[in-house]
């Protein structure tokens, strides 16, 4: 196995006319090739900064990011990203949302559907071709969204948060569902979480972040062989050491931002 | 119960128009309903020897179409380079900005020096009377259009030519079609006025000025009637193109 995407010595600082804001210090990992890569942190610690910056929608102060040994230059097809937020285009149907990757591509309407579908079916919205974006729950809204994104077949796969809005049964399914893709068609994954039940469930290593400015705290690999047990003596002691770690950094936010009001 | 509520004011106003009419029963100051409904009646008619009141309102609606489809070529484009590119918004912006205060009248004078009398200064009037409308709604609509939208079809593999296309065209479209909107309303009334011109010898403004001059209100009222008519239409028709094309815009949280 070998690296896929480095990221070396990545500062990032939000600088504003009133105020700058550290948002990513000095952050050192990479990913191999077909991992599958979770980060936690508590929230504000820069993950989604950090995420923006690998799909090449912000740059970085300082350091730099490589993929495939090359310095990334704005966004790219090969780095597909499902958002935080909602970004579902709301004149399209839900086929045409999750074909859009492959249009711009330019391949005919035919086959593009007909993958579109496949997709379609995989995140379980089947019937819901024509529904349009205001049609379907906030849940629903996010599995178009990671349809679209795998539809299109990117190299590496970035995720933010992408579970959050759902029940926990849906996040279930969708979990063994990426997994499944993962696995099928040796995918990279990064993928950020504030569920630490969910990044031992799927990851190969877990990186856990301080709180801001956003550092590696610590890397985890996990050890467990899939499909993974949630009830299993090993999975409850990762958790116990990976929740344990996250605590401090927890309780620092609130501390930071209790002082801050 | 609700169409009798929408209607009572009007045919109330029908019923003291026929009375005012009646008691002062001097047409060229209040023409009687009837002669008014007459000429509507029989639009086939030549009125006073200058056409038909089905020919004179036609040249109006090609006039208006004709102004308004050369705004809405110039304005679309325009609109949407300026509210995405910001080297080309500072460019246009002051110049605009200073330009479109001024009411499309007052551009009278320099379209007749630039023009002369004639169709061409019609066209230059009904323009202006188009082109701020659709621009500024084009250039809002642009604006107003959710960065993570752009950048998410980005990670797709999106580039400039895509975002325009396929996120930037179809966003900003709804409010693009109500400046279409706006803008065919303000042609309408201009097409009118410029008609009233000296030297314009067709359309319903030139209809009713030329009555007037004769003391033919009935056919004065007639026209007015006519032109309300066609503009509540336009803007009917295109609102309910919004509503029917752009549903999503107003279900879209
Ligand atoms: N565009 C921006 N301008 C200024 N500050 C920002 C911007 N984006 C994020 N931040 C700040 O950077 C920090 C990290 O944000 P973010 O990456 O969204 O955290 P997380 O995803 O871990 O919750 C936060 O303090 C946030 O307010
Ligand atoms: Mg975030």
């Amino acid at each position: 196995m070998s690296a896929i995407l480095e990221i070396k010595n990545v500062v990032k600082k939000f600088i504003s006319e009133k105020k700058e804001v550290l948002a990513v210090d000095n952050v050192n990992f990479y990913v191999e090739h077909n991992e599958f890569l979770s980060i936690v942190g508590p929230s504000g610690c820069g993950k989604s900064t950090l995420l923006r910056m690998i799909a090449g929608l912000e740059t970085p102060t300082s350091g730099e990011i490589l993929m495939e040994g090359k310095e990334i230059k704005g966004p790219g097809a090969e780095r597909g990203m499902v958002f935080q937020q909602y970004t579902l285009l709301p004149w399209r149907t839900v086929l045409d949302n999750v074909a859009i990757g492959l249009e711009i591509k330019g391949i005919p309407k035919k086959e593009r559907y007909e993958i579109s579908r496949k997709f379609i079916k995989m995140i379980g919205l089947e019937g819901f071709e024509d529904s349009y974006p205001y049609e379907l729950s906030g849940g629903m809204q996010q599995r178009v969204a990671i349809g679209r994104t795998l539809a299109n077949d990117p190299k590496i796969v970035l995720m933010d948060e992408p579970f959050g809005a759902l029940d926990a049964q849906t996040r279930t399914i969708l979990q063994n569902e990426l997994l499944k893709i993962w696995n099928k068609d040796k995918k990279t994954v990064l993928f950020v979480t504030h569920s630490v039940d969910e990044a031992i469930y799927l990851s190969d290593r877990v990186i856990i972040m301080t709180a801001r400015p956003g550092r590696i705290k610590d890397v985890i690999p996990i050890d467990l062989d899939r499909p993974r047990e949630r009830n299993s003596m090993e999975f409850i002691e990762y958790k116990k050491k990976i929740v344990d770690k996250l605590k401090d950094e927890v309780l620092k936010t609130y501390n930071m931002n209790n002082y801050s009001i | 119960m609700n169409i009798l509520k929408k209607i009572i004011m009007p045919l109330l106003g029908l019923l003291l128009w026929e009375l005012l009419a009646k008691w002062l029963n001097n047409p060229v100051i209040i023409p009687p309903v009837e002669s008014v409904i007459n000429i509507l009646m029989n639009p086939q008619t030549s009125v006073l020897g200058t056409g038909n009141l089905i020919e004179n309102t036609l040249i109006s609606i090609k006039r208006v179409i004709s102004g308004f489809i050369i705004a809405g070529i110039i304005g679309i484009p325009l609109g949407i380079f300026m509210g995405y590119f910001s080297t080309i918004m500072d460019l246009f912006d002051t110049f605009i900005e200073l330009l479109r205060p001024i009411p499309p009248l007052a551009w009278v004078p320099l379209a007749l020096a630039w023009f002369g009398i004639g169709e061409t200064s019609m066209l230059f009037i009904i323009f202006i009377g188009a082109f701020f409308p659709i621009l500024l709604n084009t250039i809002a609509g642009v604006k107003s259009v959710p960065k993570i939208l752009i950048e998410s079809i980005e990670t797709l593999g999106a580039k400039e030519k895509d975002i325009l296309l396929k996120i930037i065209l179809p966003a900003s479209s709804p409010s693009i079609l109500t400046g279409l909107r706006i803008g065919a309303g303000i042609a309408w009334m201009c097409v009118v006025a410029a008609e009233m011109l000296p030297g314009s010898s067709s359309g319903l403004g030139y209809l009713i000025m030329y009555s007037y001059s004769l003391g033919r209100m009935d056919i004065v009222v007639a026209s007015m009637i006519i032109i309300g008519m066609i503009g509540l239409i336009l803007d009917r028709g295109l609102k309910y193109l919004e509503n029917r094309y752009f549903k999503w815009k107003s279900l879209t949280k």
